[in-house]
């Protein structure tokens, strides 16, 4: 009836993956990203699709890497505890090298934790989580839109570099409602020669593995799988800019705690102080470069997190500890309010 | 629209029924009404009615909420002053349900009370620009599932299309055929058509149900 429809995030994940022709969905419920299955369980059956409730988290990452072998685009999603539970899978599916998608929304942490929004999972997201040396490509959406924009983005990433993808939000997010306009159909476009889709006697078996009998075969697929990474790095970096080609204080915030940053920011300006805010878009890779730019300009920066301070080890690595950086958090399920985030950002400015 | 002592609101998650609840105890309240307002929402984590209750109780609205909303313990419970909500015939009561046959499912226990009352309205909440009820016919089909499982048949239709805050007047007008349209399939009356009280003004007076929504930090 109308271009733009009124969605949870939840459901903008999942109508967002429908569109980017998705027809595998295989999870099991969790608070609070159970709208995302419920959407699928409602939608999947009415376009040919497969929706599958596992009996577990475990069950569910390994449908995801079975499904993957064969090319087709895939996806689980779960909360905080339930992403924990599927470590194993995804290392696996890292380590044979299968495009797929983790929705994780974030919940607080750690243990069963709580129900509230979190972004405690960021370690587990960028450092690995799983065993073994590999990385996903972690997508951190700030709004209803970017969930389902980053969904298909992080589809295409999947397929493109051959390896899983994550899309890293919070409850708030995914429990928020607002306008969208939902990306267009889409659909895989490169080819997948690896894929397990039966030889038709035609050529040679595909065989899809992680484990390796040969040491040394081993260490040359890690060293050409970070050759891949190294790429992405350069390539796949991705993060907004807000106000900060004159800015005294830098804020880095991803999620809801830059929408939070983003009023903050905007409050300092009032005030006189030159504050901007870098919003990682992508938290693997990291924005490095554009940190870096502005450790030689800025006082210091303000890390913003729902967690007790993960990503700000990465700002200080990205700034190379050039310059102070203070961390504004809350954790359990809280979220730092603008005041708090507008104290930080006036302390770093030299106080008042 | 007559005042029936319990006023029950479903319809599909994310319809607006906490806002519809809430505003509509406030209404009632203003009119002088001794009003209780009952969440029995045992789906949803977050955005609930408990949220207003600080400002429901200054109006000296009685809320009565799940014992673990808004904590970290996700255990659908009911109260059992609910009970006595729909028996105590001195009071008004709101019951803002959860969402879909899923959230609907709490009803059923207090359906035989509620029916035997026989002084209730139960009030079809629908968006059309939620996408899993944009049309008249998706959105009777969530309708039924909600009868199915609560055994409480609904008595009239709320249209609350709306796109959050980037709602216009026209977005809500656009909506009009196909709630006319819900209401000839369903059989039953459009009671009201509510709008945040930011666009109210693009209506004639009294035409539409004003909504005041809590504004977000974010």
């Amino acid at each position: 009836m109308s271009e733009k429809v009124l969605m949870k995030g939840n459901e903008a994940i999942a109508e967002a993956a429908i569109r980017a022709g998705c027809r595998h969905y295989f999870g099991y419920p969790i608070t609070p990203q159970t709208e995302l299955a419920a959407y699928m369980a409602k939608r999947m059956p009415r376009i040919g699709g497969v929706f599958l409730q596992a009996e577990s988290e475990i069950s569910a990452i390994n449908m995801v890497y079975g499904v993957a072998s064969t090319g087709k685009r895939v996806m689980t999603s779960s909360s905080s505890p339930g992403i924990s539970l599927k470590q194993e899978g995804i290392s696996y599916i890292a380590g044979a090298d299968l495009p797929a998608l983790i929705v994780n929304v974030e919940r607080g942490g750690p243990g069963l934790g709580g129900i509230q929004p979190s972004q405690a999972d960021y370690f587990q997201a960028t450092k690995g989580g799983g065993h073994g040396d590999y990385h996903l490509i972690v997508l951190t959406p700030a709004s209803v839109q970017e969930m389902a924009d980053l969904t298909a983005l992080a589809f295409d990433l999947a397929d493109q570099y051959r390896m899983p993808a994550m899309l890293l939000a919070d409850g708030t997010i995914g429990q928020m409602m607002e306008p969208v306009e939902l990306p267009a159909e889409s659909g895989c476009t490169v080819e997948k020669p690896w894929a397990l889709t039966g030889t038709g006697m035609k050529r040679p078996h595909n065989i899809v593995n992680s484990l390796y009998l040969v040491p040394e075969e081993l260490e040359k697929t890690n060293f050409e799988r970070f050759e891949r990474y190294r790429k992405i790095e350069e390539t796949e970096v991705r993060y907004e800019s807000f106000m900060t080609e004159d800015a005294d204080v830098a804020v880095v915030a991803f999620g809801i705690a830059a929408r939070v940053s983003k009023n903050a920011v905007l409050a300092a300006r009032k005030e006189g102080i030159k504050a901007g805010l870098i919003r990682p878009i992508t938290v693997w890779p990291f924005p490095k470069q554009p940190i870096a730019a502005l450790a030689d300009r800025v006082k210091g920066f303000v890390s913003v997190e729902l967690s007790m301070g993960q990503m700000i080890e990465d700002v200080k690595l990205a700034c190379s500890c050039k310059k102070p950086v203070s961390l504004c958090n809350r954790a359990g399920g809280m979220i730092p309010t603008p005041e708090a985030v507008l104290a930080a950002i006036r302390e770093m400015n030299g106080g008042n | 629209m007559e005042t029936k002592r319990v006023t029950l609101f479903c319809g599909h998650y994310g319809s607006g029924k906490t806002n519809l609840a809430v505003n509509y105890a406030m209404r009632l309240r203003a009119q002088g009404l001794p009003v209780s307002l009952a969440d029995v929402d045992i789906v949803n984590p977050y955005f609930r009615s408990k949220d207003s209750e600080e400002a429901l109780a200054s109006m000296g609205i009685e809320v009565i909420s799940l014992p673990f909303a808004n904590t970290n313990v996700d255990l659908p419970s009911l109260p059992s002053e609910v009970y006595g909500l729909v028996e105590r015939r001195d009071r008004y009561a709101v019951l803002d349900v959860g969402g879909d046959d899923r959230g609907a499912y709490a009803l059923g226990r207090f359906a035989s009370y509620i029916l035997r009352e026989n002084d209730f309205e139960m009030l079809y909440v629908v968006n059309f620009y939620r996408p899993l009820t944009q049309t008249a016919a998706e959105a009777l089909e969530v309708m039924r599932e909600i009868e199915a499982v609560c055994a409480i048949p609904f008595t009239g239709i709320v249209n609350n299309s709306n796109l959050g805050d980037e709602t216009k007047g026209a977005d809500v007008r656009k909506t009009d055929p196909e709630a006319q349209k819900l209401c000839a399939l369903a059989g039953l009356p459009l009671k009201m058509t509510a709008v945040s009280d930011r666009c109210a003004a693009d209506f004639p007076p009294g035409a539409v149900f004003p909504l005041h929504l809590q504004k977000k930090p974010f």
